[in-house]
């Protein structure tokens, strides 16, 4: 006799499980299938592209009531069951009452409603069927239409794109700090968010909801900040929740989801389940890959043959036209794992693979997802990738075997690679130059511009010349920070930058530091390029600073102090050099000197008296000087038209500016610039690292002087009519500096490294980068720009930094 | 005979960091490391008297701030080619409260 089968939810799992069943055996059962929708079994997957309008639902029913009347199904469309009752084997639909002898539950999952007032207003829903498609494409034809969607993982941002297409102006509230952040790291998220973005969809992550607003309809969500997004529509996508409301009613072990052991059966010997509702192994699923699987092991135990479900690894794709995403596996950090990360900045691609005993186990790749399948694949058979680690990044179609010789994979490189991401400048082109006789990294620097902006390809334009020329060419090999490291500086600034590393722990933990906190070499160059990379973001580190600039004076050959308050373009008053020497004569200080740099040094200064004396200096509106920081230090002037018979422009006017726009600002080492009222120049401009000359049409402006160690004259970066655009020059090319410098490079080492040509660029002739750079460098500034001894002198400061922990002179005679 | 003299809260030095403590004899340094060890030296490097109190601190190293020489703050021992080592003092947490063992330094005194 045949069995009765009861299935509750025509989804896509029940759907599945009943192809293979029919395809074991057509007969064995009689099978009864319920749905809650009124309608038979489809792609639910393709709702979004039926959404966006790029499919119609026609094309996306997988099983509809003929298929299912053909194989013999009483299909139960549009009747939701109610209730089971397991001790009679029943259950309980509108339509009255149907036995069982074997019951599969296969109800899917509900849209997770966050609970804040309003979420059950007309104009909220979820994404789950055709039902909430059809209301989504309703109000999307008011005209200009707002709509708002709460969670930015897969399903908001397929309907984010979709609704964005049909017209509406879309807003994605996402709780995380970035988008789709089970799925990938922040350093794909964003660039999905700067995508998103630029088709003119708003995100705000790290958004809480407070409330929905509206009377009858809504009509704005309220932020816990109070911004207010107004909305006619508003699309709950912050998650999903397996339907397992009829399994708890009927007292069947559920969790998170109903729990199923490895033959899918329940803790009721005639109940199984499958699908989004079931947990197994702790584990519940959200795609249909694994959903799949299940309902073959299904079909199997129905028909009493021995099978498993294995709990597979799951990939991501995003299904949004233009969007290329895939993501799959573990990938956060942690310890024991190495990765291989691959970035083009200029195409927006970013590809990382993770490690663990040289498998792999996880991948994000954005951008270009070429790769993906080959990659997943190997993860999937947890192959030993150690032979080809070196090329794993760049996929299948190098080489496969033993080509560990990295040139062996550069040789393979067609010539239309491109090497230089920046310049756009192809293998082809480097091959040719070679030829023509440039044949190290600066001739081809200057003939290809190969490696010429940013320097992240010098590696791989080194490794075509090698190629190339054979024996005759020896890779440098790239100096390492320190020994904490094997990385250089510029590697070091571009992880920080590629994988928003914050802090000096991840960039260690990231950069595999082996040091358990780095040195007196690395830490200073760390926290300057944290506090360079994320101004707001990153908390300077005092203890990872030199003691001149933890203690903001320079410390002397016996361990005391000087104070150097800055006098603004070398300008004092009376009032001033009263407070200067009355602060000389109340702490004795043994020595006072006029520095080389236009202002009056206070030498020999004992460390407790520091602070006392920087609350007197400030008393009297002086500021610290930073004689001591790799930052800014003097702006030199001379008297120019004030006083002087050749002055051509207020020379010391200028100066003062520049010095107010400057100071406090950190650098990779000491900037110093002067300003002089014409060619005379008084003030020593040329040998500065920015030194500006005034003439009578304007200002000349010159970069990367230097009088110290080794004497240079600048060379001419531009001339300018205005002042103002002297100012926005000078600042530009300090934060051009400030960017990508190696720490501890004078002004003039970094132009010698980079080119004057492509300073020049970026500050002079792109007036887009110059506003930029202002603008970063000022943002910045807003952070920086102050007096560090208005804090340090205060008495907190003094009671826990500046005086000694005890005193046991008395103690320790006795 | 030791004599642990209670000298501060762990709180007060900054972790990577170090105070002094005045003794009759010149300055002791007390450092922290990352991991919440503390050590107590001789706060006067051999070189050039430099205060290592203000160097940089490293794991259980310590940088003098003047010339750069590197000492254990375990063993009180220049690293590396430098030559030279500095006194060390014994040092415990109790509770959250730093204690120094002020036998040694009396001794020294008395010395
Ligand atoms: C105080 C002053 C000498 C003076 O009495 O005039 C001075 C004093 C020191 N200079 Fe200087 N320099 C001073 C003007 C200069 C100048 C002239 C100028 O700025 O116009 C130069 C040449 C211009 C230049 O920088 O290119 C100068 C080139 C140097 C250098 C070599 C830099 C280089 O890249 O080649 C160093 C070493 C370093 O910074 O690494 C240095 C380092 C030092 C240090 C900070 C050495 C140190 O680390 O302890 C000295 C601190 C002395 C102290 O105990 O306070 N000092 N130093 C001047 C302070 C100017 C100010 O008001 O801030
Ligand atoms: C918009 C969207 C995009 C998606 N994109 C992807 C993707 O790109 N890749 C991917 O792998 N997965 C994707 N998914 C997920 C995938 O669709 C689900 O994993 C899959 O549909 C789950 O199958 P299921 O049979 O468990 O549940 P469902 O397909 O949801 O079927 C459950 C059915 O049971 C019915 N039901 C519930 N309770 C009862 C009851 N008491 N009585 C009768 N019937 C009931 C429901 O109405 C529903 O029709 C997407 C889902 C959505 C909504
Ligand atoms: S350089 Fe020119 S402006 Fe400056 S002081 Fe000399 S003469 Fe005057
Ligand atoms: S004084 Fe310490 S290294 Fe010179």
């Amino acid at each position: 006799m045949t069995q009765k089968l009861v299935i509750i939810g025509a989804g896509m799992a029940s759907g599945r499980m009943l192809e293979e069943l029919f395809e074991l055996a057509p007969d064995t059962y009689d099978v009864t299938l319920f749905g809650a929708e009124p309608r038979g079994n489809y792609n639910r997957i393709m709702l979004s592209p039926v959404l966006a309008g790029e499919k119609c639902y026609d094309d996306i029913v997988t099983h509809d009531a003929k298929w299912y009347r053909g194989h013999n199904v009483n299909c139960r469309f549009g009747e939701a069951v109610v209730k089971i009752d397991r001790a009679r084997k029943q259950v309980f639909s509108a339509n009255g009452v149907t036995s069982y002898d074997k019951l599969v539950i296969a109800t899917g999952s509900a849209s997770f409603f966050i609970p804040v007032a309003g979420n059950d207003l007309p104009g909220v829903v979820g994404f789950r069927d055709l039902d909430d498609v059809t209301a989504m494409l309703t109000a999307a034809q008011t005209p200009a239409g707002k709509a708002v969607v709460i969670g930015g993982g897969l399903l908001g941002l397929e309907a984010a794109a979709a609704l964005n297409e049909r017209g509406m102006q879309v807003t994605v509230l996402h709780l995380m700090g970035h988008l789709m952040d089970r799925q990938l790291d922040p350093a794909a998220g964003y660039l999905l968010q700067q995508e998103l973005q630029s088709r003119g969809i708003q995100v705000v992550c790290k958004a809480h909801t407070k409330a929905i607003l509206g009377t009858d309809q809504v009509e704005a969500v309220l932020m816990e900040d109070g911004t207010v997004h107004g909305a006619d529509l508003v699309v709950m996508a912050a998650g999903i929740r397996p339907e397992v409301r009829l399994a708890n009613d009927a007292g069947l072990h559920v969790e998170r989801g109903i729990v199923v052991d490895d033959t899918l059966l329940t803790s009721d010997p005639d109940v199984f389940a499958l699908g989004e509702c079931v947990e197994h192994d702790r584990t519940v699923y959200g795609l249909v890959a694994p959903l799949f699987d299940m309902a073959k092991v299904l079909a199997q135990t129905l028909m009493g043959r021995p099978a498993g479900f294995i709990a597979p690894a799951v990939s991501t794709k995003l299904k949004v036209t233009g969007v290329d995403l895939f993501s799959v596996g573990d990938f956060a950090e942690g310890p024991e794992r190495e990765e291989i990360v691959f970035r083009d900045p200029g195409r927006g691609i970013y590809k990382r693979i993770i490690l663990r005993d040289n498998q792999i186990i996880g991948t994000v790749m954005y951008g270009d997802t070429a790769d993906s399948s080959w990659l997943f694949s190997k993860l999937k058979s947890g192959e030993d990738i150690s032979d080809i680690r070196d090329t794993l990044i760049f996929g299948p179609a190098f080489p496969v075997g033993a080509p560990t010789d990295p040139l062996a994979t550069i040789a393979a490189l067609p010539d239309d690679a491109e090497i230089c991401g920046c310049n756009g400048v192809c293998k082809g082109a480097i091959v040719t130059a070679i030829g023509k006789g440039a044949t190290d990294l600066a001739a081809l620097k200057a003939t290809t511009k190969a490696s010429a902006s940013c320097g992240s390809c010098t590696g791989l334009v080194e490794k075509v010349l090698a190629s190339t020329l054979g024996d005759t060419f020896v890779i440098p090999t790239a100096q390492p920070i320190c020994g904490c490291t094997d990385m250089t500086h510029e590697d070091l600034r571009r992880m920080i930058k590629s994988q928003r590393l914050k802090t000096m722990p991840a960039v260690m933990q990231e950069c595999g530091w082996k040091t358990s906190c780095g040195c007196h070499s690395c830490r200073p160059a760390l926290n300057f390029y944290l506090l360079a990379e994320w101004p707001l973001d990153y908390a300077d580190d005092a203890q990872s600073r030199f003691v001149n600039e933890r203690n903001h004076a320079n410390i002397q050959k016996d361990g005391t102090y000087s104070v150097l308050p800055r006098m603004w373009g070398g300008m004092t008053t009376p009032d001033e050099l009263r407070a200067i020497a009355d602060a000389a004569d109340k702490y004795d200080v043994p020595a006072v000197k006029v520095t080389g740099g236009q202002r009056i040094d206070l030498l020999g200064v004992k460390k407790e008296d520091l602070p006392h004396m920087w609350a007197d200096l400030n008393e009297a509106g002086m500021v610290s000087g930073h004689a001591y920081s790799k930052g800014l230090r003097t702006v030199k002037t001379c008297v120019g038209t004030d006083f002087c018979r050749f002055g051509t422009q207020d020379s010391t006017g200028l100066g003062i500016k520049l010095e107010k726009l400057l100071w406090g600002s950190w650098t990779p080492h000491k900037v110093k610039l002067a300003v002089s009222g014409c060619p005379r120049n008084c003030a020593e401009a040329t040998c500065k690292d920015l030194g500006i000359i005034c003439v009578e049409s304007g200002f000349e402006i010159s970069v990367g002087g230097a009088a110290g160690m080794e004497l240079k004259q600048t060379e001419a970066l531009a001339k300018v009519a205005t002042e103002q655009e002297a100012i926005e020059l000078t600042a530009a090319f300090i934060q051009l500096y400030r960017e990508h410098a190696r720490y501890l490079d004078r002004a003039y080492k970094w132009v010698a490294k980079v080119g004057l040509d492509w300073v020049k660029e970026r500050v002079v002739e792109d007036l887009a980068e110059r506003a930029a750079l202002c603008d970063r460098f000022e943002l910045s500034q807003s952070v920086y720009r102050k007096d560090p001894w208005a804090e340090q002198a205060t008495p907190a400061f003094q009671r826990d930094k500046w005086s000694a922990l005890a005193d046991l002179t008395l103690e320790a005679a006795e | 005979m030791r004599t642990w003299i209670d000298i501060a809260d762990l709180s007060d030095i900054p972790k990577r960091g170090a105070r002094v403590v005045k003794t009759a004899l010149g300055c002791v340094a007390i450092f922290r490391t990352d991991d919440d060890r503390v050590y107590a030296i001789d706060d006067t490097c051999p070189h050039k008297q430099g205060p290592l109190s203000e160097g940089i601190v490293h794991g259980a190293s310590v940088t003098c701030p003047l010339h750069n020489w590197v000492f254990d703050l375990e063993t009180g021992m220049a690293q590396g080619e430098d030559v030279g080592q500095v006194a060390t003092f014994d040092i415990q947490v109790l509770n959250g409260r730093i204690m120094l063992d002020a036998s040694r330094l009396a001794a020294r005194s008395a010395a």
